[in-house]
């Protein structure tokens, strides 16, 4: 067993009872990397000097005995959309190959109060668009389950890292399901939080409105305790919510009776029949816990995929013009004119998927198309939040699949960007109602994870997480390690 | 060639930037004329990650000026996102309103040639400045100083209601004027606090459907305005009288060369995505909001000036040209805290001060005048201590210096004389040395006292009371 196996609460008892160093933590996750990050690629920049020194200060910290923090010697790895004073952050683009940014993201501040320790940055698809790592503009990810398969995306690094044993926990952020769907592929919890919980300031934002910052762990616990350290109102992020954030450790309680849970058989149609077969064999579990399920219908799940790719690119369009040479990033040398500098800078600092949803969302506003595609799009989005609010006035939770499939290999879909598309069917409907839902692992499809998806109302973590705990209590999926 | 046979359709946009402490979207000081660059952070920078949080303090400045321009201000507004490539705006979008502006169906009354004409305002609505370009000689290169990027803006849209550049400029003063009396912005067109772009077009008179119009940028004077307009006016009838077509493109004006050049054509006019900024939350205007605003609105122009007229016995000229400034009405009011004589109050401003500041290329507050120096410069000359000639001096002192007219007064030893004996001696010297004016005055010619007052107040360097100059005069030479 691995220490990072270990849960949150024991790695504290050990470090308190000094038998274990928070130099033995970042030791193990920088031992693991140079032993596997040259196969599973889940790293685009490290932290060694900055994670030994801050190890070296915490441990001294606790020879003193002082009060530790939330995450207290905790070796994070950090998606790299979110930025990090002095520490490289690109995205996974090359146009921010060499970018090093003048602020610290308001989770990275918050993961620095509660004393974890920053490992390095973590590859993904290049701005979060895409969902097989594979868009990455510098190397791709490989599932640690099966190295010739995808991780998931965009937060492929993040699950990978975890599942790998190269971090304690990491962060990601989920637009669409890049959350989820990488830690259903890769077999660990990921949470995507209700939109505004967590501060969004200082994530590289790629649709303003989807967006939202969330943990991936090894287990359910563990996941309850980063939420709680990074979730909050934050001065500096409008669209956060001015909430009372619970405690959500108090939430995990291990009762599920009369549980009530909403299947919606949309997500069940076209799934592939094992993913189907371990979702059918946890709702018994937690129907053997006391819960009641049924199955329900969320319409407008159909239109889902459509509404999301017109305005996440649309956003996405927008959020990405800055990126033009002329402040920072590529700056295409040798330019003519002011036309050719952002033309040549952008045509060499994108790569293609970047280009061609930047196309779709300026196509998708464009005068004369705004009322038929944006629109249009945010009309869908309406009803679809109204599907999920129907709902949840009958049940508690509604739990599903977290993606069709389990992952699939490298190279498979990418010439084929709808199919694509198509991984995140039932990620993207959660997404565009804003509510939470995590992925927790609850099987195996011929040796591959597969993750159950549990789907709360807004703001009610407390709820997803107790579900998912009490699920994962009678279950060891969750303990099932790739074998690297 | 002549523009009578046509109607002038103006529409103008006027930018005003809000003086509040802080930008818009960060907390960056707005201070003006700071070195290139220093008023910026990561937000107002535009870099990877950062999200704009709303000034409130401009809201309430664009609802105040909203109000003041008597728009209607609705329940709920929200930002939007202009999408435009240009290294002045950091994140290739301005945030701005498009379809919930602050206010809007306003109007401003303007008066030309005696004649109160509404000006039907369309909308107010609120955004950021962007930075400001500095084109390197040679053109080789460009610099971008992003100090004034995030400044909050509010964009004023007129009908097009204007009817002539004379018009044109009376609106601007109006706008001007209330800005300043809402103590919003500091309205400088030189300093580009004030920035007016305008929408010209000629049609036959009597013809329903509007002209072609031309869009004028790059003026950047009031003066500047009614000569870009003037000109536009006489090249577009120049056009239509030849049989052409006026084109549909924006203009550019040049000041050196009094000309407007085409800047770029309808098919290049910028298609800017408008979509509402996900990063930003609606602003729901409540009852208790909006009158709070109402509130600090201070008596706008048209209410002091009736009130000068009415109250004071001003002239309606008066009273406009002194209300048309806030400064100015401003010492109008202070003076008379320290004298009753409106009347002459007002005819220091009309002469001595503006001619003073037009001749200089002052404004107002460039000098040192103060309502007490004025009015109690009033009363000095109503007691007889210093006279009117002598206060032209001591105005212009206190234009100056700022002194009171007492210390001036004193200072200078310009205290009238008015002792009999003393301007009495002078009188007889005068009249001793000036015989042939005496025998003149005395043959009937009553003029030539005139010269020999003038000689009297030569001698006492104008110090003489004028009125005791004379009185003793007629005495002497009586005898």
């Amino acid at each position: 067993m691995s220490l990072f196996d270990l849960r949150l609460q024991e790695v504290h008892n050990r470090l308190s009872k000094k038998e274990l160093s928070v130099t033995d933590l970042v030791g193990d996750a920088f031992a693991k990397i140079s032993e596997r990050d040259g196969q599973v690629g889940a790293y685009l920049t490290l932290n060694e000097e900055g994670a030994r020194a801050e190890a070296a200060r915490l441990d001294n910290k606790l020879a003193g005995g002082e009060e530790k923090g939330l995450l207290f010697g905790l070796p994070v790895g950090i998606k790299d959309n979110m930025v990090t004073e002095g520490l490289r952050t690109t995205c996974a683009s090359q146009f921010l190959a060499n970018y090093d940014p003048i602020y610290d993201a308001t989770v990275v501040a918050k993961l620095k109060l509660a004393e974890a320790v920053t490992v390095g940055k973590l590859n993904m698809d290049e701005f979060a668009m895409g969902g097989s790592n594979e868009n990455s503009s510098f190397h791709p990810v490989r599932n640690p389950w099966d190295l010739s398969r995808v991780p998931g995306g965009s937060s492929g690094g993040s699950a990978a890292a975890v599942a790998a044993g190269e971090a304690y926990f990491t962060l990601g952020s989920d637009t669409g399901g890049s959350i989820r769907q990488p830690a259903s592929y890769c077999g660990v919890v990921g949470l995507k939080p209700t939109y505004g919980l967590v501060s969004r300031y200082g994530l590289v934002a790629f649709a303003s409105s989807l967006d939202q910052i969330g943990p991936i762990t090894k287990n359910v616990e563990d996941a309850a305790y980063v939420l709680q350290a990074i979730a909050g109102h934050d001065p500096k992020d409008s669209t956060s919510a001015d909430v009372e954030i619970p405690d959500y450790l108090e939430a995990l309680t291990g009762d599920v009776k009369g549980l009530r849970i909403a299947v919606p058989k949309e997500y069940l149609d076209g799934v592939d029949p094992q993913v189907k077969d371990a979702v059918m064999a946890a709702l018994k579990v937690l129907e053997g816990l006391g819960a009641v399920w049924e199955e329900v219908s969320l319409p407008h799940t159909e239109y889902a995929v459509a509404a999301y790719y017109l305005l996440a690119s649309s956003e996405a369009s927008s959020n990405l013009s800055r990126f033009d040479g002329v402040r920072y990033g590529v700056r295409a040398d040798h330019a003519g004119n002011l036309l050719d500098l952002y033309l040549e800078s952008r045509s060499q600092g994108f790569g293609p998927e970047v280009k061609r949803r930047i196309m779709l969302g300026t196509y998708a506003l464009s005068s004369g198309y705004y009322d038929a595609y944006y629109l249009k799009a945010q009309k869908v989005r309406t009803l679809i939040k109204r599907d999920f609010d129907q709902t949840f006035e009958k049940y508690d939770v509604i739990i599903g699949p977290t993606a069709p499939t389990t992952a699939f290999p490298l190279g498979s879909q990418v010439d084929d960007p709808l199919t694509m598309y198509l991984n995140d069917i039932l990620t993207i409907p959660v997404s565009l109602a804003g509510v939470p839902a995590i992925s927790v692992p609850c099987g195996f499809a011929d040796g591959l994870p597969v993750g159950l998806q549990i789907i709360g109302k807004a703001f009610d973590e407390s709820s997803v997480l107790r579900v998912a705990h009490a699920f994962e209590a009678h279950t060891d999926h969750h303990k099932q390690r790739p074998s690297l | 060639m002549s523009t009578s046979k046509y109607e002038t359709v103006i529409g103008l946009e006027v930018h005003v930037e809000l003086h509040t402490k802080t930008k818009i979207f960060c907390g960056c000081s707005t201070e003006f004329g700071a070195p290139p660059n220093t008023h910026t952070c990561p937000v107002c920078l535009g870099h990877p990650g950062v999200l704009p949080v709303l000034n409130r303090q401009a809201v309430d400045y664009a609802m105040k000026a909203a109000m003041a321009l008597n728009c209607e201000i609705g329940d709920v507004s929200k930002f939007d996102r202009k999408n435009y490539f240009y290294p002045d705006s950091p994140k290739a979008y301005q945030i701005s309103q498009y379809d919930q502006p602050i206010g809007e169906n306003g109007y401003i009354d303007i008066e030309v040639d005696g004649r109160t004409k509404r000006i039907g305002i369309t909308r107010l609505h609120l955004e950021e400045d962007a930075g400001k370009l500095t084109h390197v000689d040679g053109g080789y290169a460009s610099l971008v100083d992003f100090n004034r990027v995030g400044t909050p803006l509010v964009e004023i849209v007129s009908e097009p209601d204007i009817s002539s550049p004379e018009e044109a400029r009376a609106y601007l003063e109006k706008l001007r004027a209330i800005m300043q009396y809402c103590e919003v912005s500091d309205v400088k067109m030189e300093e580009g606090s004030m920035r007016c772009d305008a929408n010209i077009s000629l049609r036959p008179w009597g013809q329903k459907e509007f002209g072609t119009r031309a869009e004028l940028k790059n003026m950047n004077s009031f003066r500047g305005v009614v000569r870009g307009l003037e000109y536009e006016q006489y090249r577009q009838a120049e056009i239509l009288d030849e049989g052409g077509e006026v084109v549909q493109e924006t203009r550019r004006w040049d000041e050196a060369q009094g000309k407007t050049f085409s800047m770029r054509g309808k098919e290049e006019a910028h298609d800017y995505r408008y979509f509402p900024d996900p990063d930003l939350v609606k602003i729901h205007i409540d009852q208790a909001w909006k009158d709070r605003i109402r509130a600090s609105i201070p008596e706008l122009p048209d209410a002091r000036k009736a009130r000068y007229t009415a109250e004071y016995g001003l002239p309606e000229y008066d009273a406009g040209v002194i209300t048309s400034s806030k400064p100015l009405a401003d010492l109008f009011e202070n003076s008379l805290e320290y004298t009753s004589d409106a009347k002459a109050v007002s005819n220091w401003i009309m002469g001595d001060l503006l001619g003073y500041l037009n001749s200089n290329g002052l404004e107002l507050p460039q000098v040192k005048l103060t309502g007490q120096g004025l009015g109690e410069m009033i009363n000095l000359i109503e007691k007889g201590t210093i006279s009117s000639k002598i206060a032209k001096t001591v105005f212009k002192e206190m234009l100056q210096s700022g002194k009171l007219p007492q210390q001036i007064v004193e200072e200078q030893g310009l205290v009238q004389i008015s002792d009999e004996g003393a301007i009495l001696e002078i009188v007889k010297e005068v009249v001793a040395n000036n015989p042939a004016s005496v025998q003149d005055y005395k043959a009937g010619k009553e003029k030539a006292i005139g010269f020999l007052v003038g000689q009297v107040m030569k001698q006492s360097k104008g110090k003489a009371n004028p009125g005791l100059v004379n009185k003793l005069l007629v005495e002497v030479l009586k005898d």
